[in-house]
């Protein structure tokens, strides 16, 4: 069984949501970056996704926009990425960590190196933006065949006749995008979750995992009522671009992933 | 032999370039534009009505003119010029949105959004919205802005709103991102007009076939005028769209030479340029596989050239088909070398050329005079220069200084 894989059937067993954070690599520089890495589990991030600053990243807000550019001021590339990944590696072998972010750094690196080191580091899963399953020659197909899980954007406008392509090869779980727009925007009405995760439901058995606009422990808590996990990205990164220091930055994100953790497993109690 | 002429694939492909590399929101959209515009291209009533403003709106058929005097003083191949600078709005951009309008008001889209570099694409995409009355947003970079101003008040005085950009440098590629990141997020009403042969597929070919009415002119009017095929096509190359409209209908003639001129600012050497082709490498990046500027990383590098319309790290992926298999050459101009052709076309032929044309310009210089007289050479006079008044005085001003 995949980390992932073990991490869902470990909380349908406690009959709880993931919390799914997403914090950018290197931002707001290398070393605390790491120092959060390092404390988001034992913060209550149930999963990690790590994003591989890009200097264009065409579907995100302001705020991760502007974590992409501090990471990259700090000379953040994919090599140190995937050495941040062993090194959190180190001392942490059961919470899962997925790659997220766009296909032209992976491109210029190498997919099968990619690949492989991801692997080796102990990564279980990418997301990357702007590979629709039209192009999972490129790096889909592959990663798969190597064993990390590719997991997919389903998005408003992803209607029922298209679902299934994007499902298909979709593995680890499934991520809906619960707003058109770009991350960090307005959040989805309630009801609109409800219709959303029904729908999805009637076409996989993966967990669902929902994301965009999710700020606040109480509205986590709504949402992990009615899916198997709850993305939050943008509000812990404002934390690191509203702190004075990286002690503040790691303190910031580790006590709001804490708040959030407690509105999750609190949700269906 | 095998067709220049058939891409893209049914996957948008030119070979390993090309694709739609976008967020799955965009996905089902790009979906639905593909296929309105096959159903459009087989819509004798769609070519009738773009054959009616593209004649009665844009001023075509735009004229092939002989350019007596830089062919005199050349010495050398005689040099036509495909006078796309006298459309309305002033370069060939406006073919392109008369196209792309009239396939939004088919699919019942009310609100056109567009990123600008030079701002002719915003004008031209303004001037469509005003005559359809569709609400109208162009991203435009900051540094672009205040390059450009007279086409920021010419979008303005259309209706236009226009949105300054000010991530990354401020020009045409976080222009392209801003306006994708306003397409995820307005997916119902809102059609996005892209201005050149990049993005994802169906926009490559789309904004090629809409372009290609430059070509199929020119070669009427070469056989016309001349009772033969020219020799020589020349064209500047930013995304390349007035490039491959000039190409598209020459590119199986084996016997006419194709050359693209990219934008080398400071200098290839420098770093300080726009050449994707002499100066980039493969990678993915606005829902195309093309050449990209980028670091060791895939970081994207913000391109520099004199002309904010050149001003992008990528270029279309067709041209980069074009440029590996050999068919297209393609070729650099510095920012000094574009400026000096300028002054000798304005002073020679009475035309005040875009910044963008002035490259394809400097080209002619350097190779006419080493040609036959009965060589037949097209350069597409892409655009006019007005709009580079600013931008051109400020140039001569620290030549001045210099001095």
């Amino acid at each position: 069984m995949s980390r992932l894989q073990s991490r869902f059937a470990e909380l349908k067993e406690q009959n709880r949501a993931a919390l799914v954070t997403f914090v950018t690599a290197g931002d707001p520089n290398y070393d605390a970056s790491l120092a959060i890495l390092k404390g988001l589990p034992a913060a209550g991030a149930d999963v990690i996704e790590l994003g591989m600053p890009f200097t264009d990243p065409m579907a995100d807000g302001p705020a991760i926009q502007l974590a992409n550019i501090r990471a990259l001021e700090g000379k953040q590339d994919l090599a140190k990425t995937l050495q941040m990944v062993r090194e959190f590696r180190e001392g942490e072998q059961v919470t899962p960590l997925v790659l997220m972010g766009y296909f032209n750094p992976i491109h210029k690196y190498g997919v099968d190196k990619f690949i492989a080191e991801a692997k080796e580091a102990g990564v279980d899963g990418f997301i990357v933006v702007d590979l629709p399953p039209e192009h999972n020659v490129d790096l889909c197909d592959p990663a798969q065949a190597a064993g990390i899980d590719f997991i997919r954007l389903t998005t408003p406008t992803t209607d029922d006749k298209r679902l299934p392509t994007v499902l298909n090869g979709s593995s680890g779980f499934v991520y809906y995008v619960s707003v058109a727009g770009v991350t960090g925007a307005g959040s989805a009405t309630l009801e609109h979750v409800e219709q959303a995760v029904t729908r999805l439901r009637r076409h996989t058995d993966l967990p669902l995992c929902i994301g965009f606009g999710i700020r606040t422990p109480e509205h986590a808590a709504t949402i992990a009522r009615l899916a198997e996990g709850v993305v939050v990205g943008s509000a812990l990164i404002d934390q690191i671009a509203n702190a004075t220091s990286s002690e503040q930055a790691v303190e910031g994100v580790l006590s709001l992933c804490a708040a959030l953790a407690e509105g999750v497993r609190g949700a269906r109690v | 032999m095998t067709s220049f002429r058939a891409g893209p694939d049914a996957n948008g492909l030119f070979g390993s370039f090309g694709g739609q590399y976008v967020a799955e929101t965009l996905m089902p959209l790009i979906h639905d534009l593909a296929a309105e515009y096959e159903k459009a291209k087989l819509d004798p009533e769609f070519e009738k009505e773009l054959a009616y403003f593209q004649r009665d709106f844009v001023g075509r058929p735009s004229p092939l003119y002989f350019a007596e005097r830089l062919t005199e003083m050349c010495g050398g191949a005689k040099i036509y010029f495909k006078r796309e600078e006298l459309n309305h709005t002033g370069a060939h951009k406006i073919n392109n949105c008369i196209g792309q309008v009239l396939l939004a008001k088919r699919m019942g889209k009310k609100r056109i959004i567009a990123e600008t570099g030079a701002g002719m694409h915003g004008v031209a995409t303004a001037t469509v919205a005003a005559r359809f009355g569709m609400e109208c947003v162009i991203f435009m970079g900051s540094t672009d802005i205040h390059r450009q101003h007279a086409n920021v008040l010419r979008m303005k005085l259309m209706g236009a709103t226009v949105i300054p950009v000010t991530a990354g440098t401020g020009t045409l590629k976080d222009a392209m991102n801003e306006a994708l990141r306003d397409w995820v997020t307005n997916v119902d009403n809102t059609f996005y007009m892209i201005g050149t042969v990049a993005g994802p597929h169906p926009y490559p070919a789309m904004v090629r076939d809409f372009q290609s009415v430059i070509g199929k002119e020119t070669r009427d009017q070469m056989l016309a005028q001349e009772g033969r095929l020219p020799d020589s096509l020349i064209a500047c190359i930013g995304g390349g769209s007035n490039a491959i409209g000039l190409y598209h209908p020459f590119l199986d003639d084996k016997d006419v030479q194709i050359i693209g001129v990219e934008a080398a600012g400071y200098g290839i050497e420098t770093g300080k340029h726009a050449a994707s082709l002499n100066g980039g490498v493969p990678g993915v990046l606005h829902g195309n596989r093309t050449f990209l500027l980028q670091d060791h990383d895939g970081q994207i590098i913000d391109a520099h050239s004199i002309s904010a319309g050149l001003d992008y790290p990528g270029i279309g992926p067709e041209h980069a088909w074009l440029h590996e298999v050999g068919r297209v050459e393609y070729t650099s101009v510095t920012d000094e070398e574009a400026m000096a052709a300028f002054h000798i076309c304005c002073r020679q032929e009475g035309i005040i050329p875009a910044l963008e044309t002035a490259h394809a310009l400097a080209e002619v210089f350097k190779r006419a005079p080493n040609l036959p007289k009965d060589h037949l050479m097209v350069v597409n006079l892409s655009g006019r220069g007005d709009k580079d008044m600013q931008t051109i005085v400020h140039h001569m001003e620290q030549q001045e200084k210099h001095a």
